[in-house]
């Protein structure tokens, strides 16, 4: 069993002046469920697409069951036995699931014979108790699902060392359950994994070893039996002690601030997103929205802040209907918006970070006059900004997206946040952030929140939400499954809300 | 009526056939991912390659073969610039219809002056071309016309039921996704634009000789963007963008049916009906569309 089944000697990988890893060695045995542990940035995703060809250069030595290999793209990395399951999947929705398995095999002959591949996928299905109809369209399946046929896909192209990237974030707490009973089975027979992730608990849960990665580099590897808790973990991960806990105090509540009443809409493709959702949020406390993403938690948001006109119902903000206003009168009734995807609508990312900053309150006196901008006051108060949410800019004038993740999301927190709101909607505010970030931008919300504003919590992160939010609304398929006070909120009562189970 | 049937019926196939040639390389290509609009150009400098092989060799099969070939290469040249170098689909299409203007211009001037050249022969099919009102219409045409519609079936067949097939589709929707499989991208996408020039090319030699025998400056006017409304029109699937084509080519038809009566001084309004039925049908199938997802967009590996 202490064989080893790939060792990564001395990897160092440069993205023009970028080094992304430096000087990295991984062993992984064989049959073992190895974590790859890190921040966002650390190099994680980064070392994993060198080992599976994903770039056009490597430096150092790969050497997979004690053979020094030379991986020039997936195609070796598949012939080998790697396969992957990117964070982002990589299947083709407008194809049926049996052409997604059977797409790029060598194997195939000419003139595809797809019923017998099918037949073969479908008894793989039924070994690891994953079925999945070979003839629909990928599109038609749950995001769970198409995660299971990318493992399915890896297996049939007879991976023996599997590598998940980041598995967990689009999962239920009852799909994590299932993926880690697969996971189990196929270590059982030989299979090796690794399972990437900055999820602590997930990792004491399942894995055999650990890697921390940290800044590019190997910082550490572990046995998980040795570690005594996930603080000696998280430790590890930061390169110093952490708090894991935001301190909060009891919520006072100063009156109703968002009213939604029997608010409904459709999607993008005219089908109903949101139905009949009622909640109202007073100032002083946050309420968690929870949910697996995709479950009408966008186009809620999008009704409220305006970016989307509701099929019914209304909504009242700071006793005023908006239910029919446009973003911008939404914005003049005091709420703020931190959304969802920084890049796509928190900012404009060529821009520079002071421009970034008039952009949302150009009209108003102190910015502009007669409508020509006061640059001067703009620029002293982006300053102010910056200093005051901790972005880390050379200057003002730095184009926003040469800024890291994390004093991105600082910024845009900072610049919805000094706009003093009665309403704050905070969507995944934390995404991609590293333990710092979160916690800072955490003790910013919560700050708000002491101050009185009425604060909405969209996330993902159970840990999150549970630890941050007074009331946690769960939504399933844009209904209310529930609301859950924080004292009865756990993973346990959560989790059967999210999957849609109602006792 | 039986002689009106006949015309009509000749003018429509005559017509749909250069589109539906031209449409049957850019649902391939269009598949993968790239838009096309060079294919004008392409057809254009294969009308005058045509006429061209056909005056030296004296023979129009040599003229196809030189138009297929040079549309060959004009495909290979599309690709460089706009796989291997990224450029933009749209500016590089546009450069090669300006591009074909100018060349076809100064070769036709050079070495033929719109010289008359052996055009294709037609091969009446023995007893079906023998038969009342279609016969005449329908099986007694030259190569091309039959080629085009014996393609589409195998067209078909390659797209959907082949490996080849499968990796084209999958590069257009998705080329991080077949990368990660081991599929070359790049290759792919330089295999359909050189199918597609080809296409182009043998089209193009059907506009300079199928019925006329000779280049004019300028003949191809406007087909290869028709085929393109084809294609798109045929939902890049090979089956509908026959009906697509012969959809145009009917309207062509009646314009130059209707020259000659009362409502002859309006015929322009025919002219615009093609397109106009493109966006309306357009708007109306927008949700059921075949179009790639990643199409118009280059691919860089990382």
């Amino acid at each position: 069993m202490a064989e080893n089944i790939l060792e990564m000697k001395n990897i160092t990988k440069r993205f023009a002046s970028v080094v992304a890893n430096e000087d990295v060695n991984l062993i992984i045995k064989k049959g073992e469920v190895h974590a790859l542990l890190g921040e966002n940035g650390a190099g994680k995703s980064t070392l994993m697409n060198c080992l599976y060809g994903m770039y056009d250069s490597y430096e150092g030595e790969i050497y997979f069951n004690g053979q020094l290999v030379n991986i020039q793209g997936p195609k070796n990395a598949i012939a080998l036995g790697i396969g992957m399951v990117h964070q982002h999947f990589m299947l083709i929705p407008a194809l049926t699931v049996i052409e997604n398995v059977v797409l790029g095999l060598k194997e195939n002959k000419n003139v595809l014979d797809l019923d017998s591949a099918a037949k073969k996928f479908t008894k793989l299905g039924e070994k690891y108790n994953m079925e999945i109809d070979p003839w629909i369209k990928v599109e038609q399946l749950s995001v769970g699902q198409q995660q299971r046929l990318e493992i399915l896909k890896a297996l049939y192209r007879n991976a023996k060392l599997l590598i998940l990237d980041e598995p967990t974030a689009v999962l239920t707490p009852g799909e994590v359950d299932g993926l880690f009973d697969m996971i189990s089975a196929l270590t059982s027979e030989g299979h090796t994994v690794i399972f990437i992730s900055h999820k602590l608990n997930e990792i004491m849960r399942i894995c055999d070893r650990c890697t921390v990665l940290r800044l590019g580099k190997a910082a550490a590897t572990v046995a998980i039996k040795d570690v005594k808790n996930r603080q000696e973990l998280a430790a590890l991960m930061v390169g110093r002690e952490v708090q894991l806990t935001t301190e909060k105090a009891p919520a006072r509540l100063r009156g109703e601030k968002l009213v939604v009443k029997n608010l409904s809409c459709n999607n993008d493709r005219g089908l109903p997103a949101v139905k009949n959702v009622s909640f109202e949020i007073h100032g002083g406390e946050i309420l968690g929205i929870c949910g697996v993403d995709g479950n009408g938690q966008s186009e809620l948001i999008h009704c409220i802040t305006g970016l989307r006109e509701p099929a019914g119902g209304q909504i009242y903000i700071n006793g005023t209907e908006s239910t029919k206003l446009n973003p911008r009168q939404v914005l003049k009734l005091g709420i703020s918006h931190i959304p969802e995807d920084r890049h796509k609508y928190g900012m404009v990312g060529p821009m520079e970070i002071d421009e970034n900053l008039a952009l949302i309150s150009y009209k108003e006196a102190l910015y502009s006059k007669k409508g020509i901008l006061k640059w001067k006051w703009i620029r002293n108060h982006s300053q102010e900004v910056c200093d005051d949410y901790n972005v880390k800019t050379p200057s003002v004038r730095e184009i926003a997206n040469n800024l890291s993740g994390g004093n991105q999301q600082k910024f845009v927190v900072g610049r919805e946040l000094e706009r003093a709101p009665g309403v704050l909607i905070a969507v995944h505010p934390s995404r991609g952030l590293d333990i710092g970030a979160t916690k800072y931008i955490q003790s910013q919300i919560v700050k708000q929140r002491d101050d009185g504003t009425a604060v909405m919590m969209v996330s993902t992160e159970l840990d999150e939400l549970i630890e941050l939010s007074d009331r946690i609304l769960v939504m399933f398929e844009g209904e209310v499954m529930g609301i859950v006070e924080q004292k009865d909120a756990t993973r346990e009562t959560l989790g059967p809300l999210m999957a849609g189970l109602k006792e | 009526m039986v002689d009106f049937i006949t015309n009509f019926l000749s003018a429509d196939i005559r017509t749909a056939t250069p589109l539906i040639l031209a449409a049957l390389g850019l649902v391939f290509s269009e598949r993968a991912g790239i838009v096309n609009i060079g294919t004008e150009g392409i057809m254009l400098t294969g009308a005058l390659l045509g006429c061209l092989g056909s005056s030296l060799w004296g023979s129009s099969l040599a003229g196809a073969l030189l138009a297929i070939a040079g549309g060959a290469i004009m495909g290979f040249i599309f690709a460089f610039f706009t796989v291997s170098l990224r450029a933009n689909q749209i500016v590089v299409g546009m450069a090669f219809n300006i591009f074909a203007g100018g060349f076809t211009v100064t070769l036709n001037r050079l070495l033929l002056n719109g010289a008359k050249v052996a055009g294709f022969p037609k091969y009446p099919i023995p007893i079906l071309s023998k038969l009342p009102i279609f016969g005449e219409a329908l099986f007694n045409w030259p190569i091309p016309v039959y080629l085009a519609f014996i393609a589409v079936p195998l067209c078909w067949f390659v797209l959907y039921k082949t490996n080849s097939g499968l990796k084209i589709r999958a590069v257009g929707e998705n080329p991080k996704a077949c990368d990660t499989v081991g599929i070359n991208v790049f290759r792919n996408r330089y295999g359909v634009l050189v199918f597609s020039g080809m296409m182009a090319g043998i089209a193009g030699s059907f506009v300079s000789m199928g019925q006329l025998s000779s280049f004019t400056e300028g003949m191809v006017a406007g087909k290869g963007f028709m085929a393109l409304a084809v294609c798109v029109f045929g939902n890049y699937s090979p089956v509908s963008v026959i009906l697509a084509g012969l959809l145009f080519g009917a309207a062509d038809a009646l314009k130059y049916r209707l020259l000659t009566t009362s409502i002859g001084g309006y015929y322009q309004f025919l002219n615009m009906l093609p397109y106009f039925i493109t966006i309306v049908a357009l708007c109306v199938f927008a949700r059921r569309s075949n179009k790639p997802a990643s199409s118009g967009v280059a691919y860089r590996k990382e």
